[in-house]
């Protein structure tokens, strides 16, 4: 039982159990995790990624050419519908389909977004309305919000240090 | 029942599995393994308004069918050992509720089958029980729901990610009569080699496993030639090849027996989208109960070694970046009358 038995230096329990280190094991570990093919990733991103701006696209103007929207108009019917068609397939089971394919692609802001929140709130509609529903229905969107207004701040912040009328008006 | 080594018994009296009761979900009935289980359900809320009550459903069908295959009574099974995945064990819990059979819940994630196992077993061999059965589920949307994202989330999975089983295993065990006998168990130790990605538990497992093989040798001085087949849980692709690369280091002759995982039997890899493979409480419980045995009535295995696996985590311990401790535990089964 003992042939080629390999002694790496380090912690050993004596006579029994795993002799290889936790380093050794984890640089193991890594070797045999099998390789995400990320070129195939990264064109399906794109693919299913712009198909759903396609869509978006058709969609607005439709609004526009059909139902008399001005083009700034549009932009609100468009972004309902998107979200319309995103808790649809979410709630008809697809969505998570699609994104194992899809990745990234079907993460684009407004679809993915009523995604995270339709999906939340289905799940935890068993914990009840307020507690279930409400309460949960952030729970993967949440930080997306919080970062992103956390960003906008941050991001106004600097635009008003270095806007020329603003600093001009600070003087 | 003696102590042999530092962890293992050898059971004198040979407790035995007088039936098993094995239902799963509709994606595991379409899996290779489907004739093997006792009930394929259709839908995957087994007829229940939430995912919870849908897998306590499942604990409490298995352990009904595993009694009244047996030809007994529930009121005369002494003890019901059984755990899940759920947060305190609630889907175990709420179903021994209904069984009302006194209970003894026990946790060692997806270990808890044969955790369930050894410890029915070592009940009876001890004249403490001349019934007791041992149970275990899991539910794919419960898992999702408490580990990782709402089911319907559309995030992509890595590839050494594992799919959670949804059914449920019971054994019941008595003093005497025909059936597989279950004659030693190994009670692993906690194995923590550090890792930290809980989309990666076969990595995570794997030296558990091991561990707990060489223990068991070691204890009872045996060798992977006296088993015909040595089965680990759910290490699934990933773990499966880091284990075999643990035993080859350390010099043990796997290659003398059959070394399967039980994560690697139930799905179809071509057909079914499962990324490494299969895991959660009722893997290892529903291939050997259901189809393990099976193939032990059939006289194709004679002895064999299941090695359950589990990885205790909790949502709590990864998010504060705390790495995965695991554990397995071993049962040997042997056919043959007591």
């Amino acid at each position: 039982m003992a042939q080629n038995r390999k002694k790496p230096p380090g912690k050993k329990p004596p006579g029994r159990g795993v002799s290889l280190s936790p380093e050794e094991y984890r640089t193991l570990a890594k070797q045999a995790e099998p390789k995400r093919n990320a070129f195939a990733n990264a064109v399906r991103a794109f693919l299913v990624g712009g198909l759903i701006c396609v869509i978006g696209q058709l969609v607005q103007t439709v609004y526009i050419e059909w139902f008399g929207f001005e083009k700034k108009e549009a932009g609100n019917p468009t972004v309902a519908t998107m979200i319309l068609l995103s808790v649809l397939l979410t709630g008809f089971g697809v969505y998570d389909k699609i994104a194992q394919w899809a990745g990234a692609g079907t993460a684009v802001p407004v679809t993915g977004f009523a995604n995270s929140m339709a999906s939340a709130a289905i799940e935890h509609r068993s914990e009840g309305f307020v507690l279930g529903v409400g309460g949960k229905m952030f729970k993967v969107a949440g930080p997306v919000i919080v970062f992103g207004t956390v960003a906008a701040f941050l991001v106004a912040i600097v635009y008003m240090m270095f806007h020329p009328e603003l600093i001009k008006g600070g003087k | 029942m003696q102590l042999m080594g530092r962890q293992s018994w050898l059971f004198d009296r040979r407790p035995v599995i007088l039936a098993t009761g094995t239902v799963v979900g509709p994606f595991e009935g379409q899996g290779p393994l489907a004739a093997d289980f006792d009930h394929v359900h259709d839908e995957l809320s087994i007829g229940q308004d939430s995912w919870e009550k849908a897998e306590r459903a499942l604990f409490e069908e298995a352990a009904q069918l595993a009694a009244k295959k047996a030809g007994i009574a529930m009121d005369q099974v002494r003890f019901l050992v059984g755990g899940d995945l759920m947060n305190q064990i609630i889907s175990s819990t709420f179903a021994a509720r209904t069984l009302a059979v006194p209970f003894i819940g026990v946790f060692g994630a997806c270990s808890t089958s044969m955790l369930s196992l050894a410890t029915a077993a070592m009940l009876v061999d001890a004249g403490g029980a001349p019934y007791a059965m041992a149970v275990t589920c899991s539910h794919n949307a419960t898992a999702e729901k408490q580990f990782r994202y709402p089911t319907e989330y559309g995030s992509q999975k890595p590839p050494t990610a594992q799919f959670t089983v949804t059914g449920a295993g019971a054994a019941l065990l008595g003093r005497s009569g025909s059936g597989p006998v279950i004659t030693a168990a190994t009670i692993g130790k906690i194995v923590d080699f550090g890792v930290k990605d809980p989309f990666n538990m076969g990595a995570a497992m794997a030296p558990a496993a091991v561990d707990t093989i060489l223990a068991h040798m070691n204890d009872l001085n045996r060798s992977p030639d006296d088993y015909d087949l040595i089965v680990t849980g759910d290490l699934s692709k990933v773990g499966h090849r880091l284990a075999l690369e643990l035993f080859a280091r350390e010099g043990f002759p796997i290659d003398k027996t059959v070394y399967s995982d039980c994560g690697m039997m139930i799905y179809d890899y071509e057909k079914q989208n499962v990324q490494a493979g299969a895991s959660g409480c009722a893997c290892s419980a529903v291939v050997t109960y259901g189809h393990l045995l099976n193939r032990m009535k059939k006289g194709e295995l004679k002895r064999i070694l299941v090695v359950a696996t589990g990885a205790l985590l909790s949502t709590i311990s990864y998010q504060q970046g705390e790495s995965i401790p695991c554990i397995a535990h071993a049962v040997a089964i042997e056919s043959g009358v007591n």
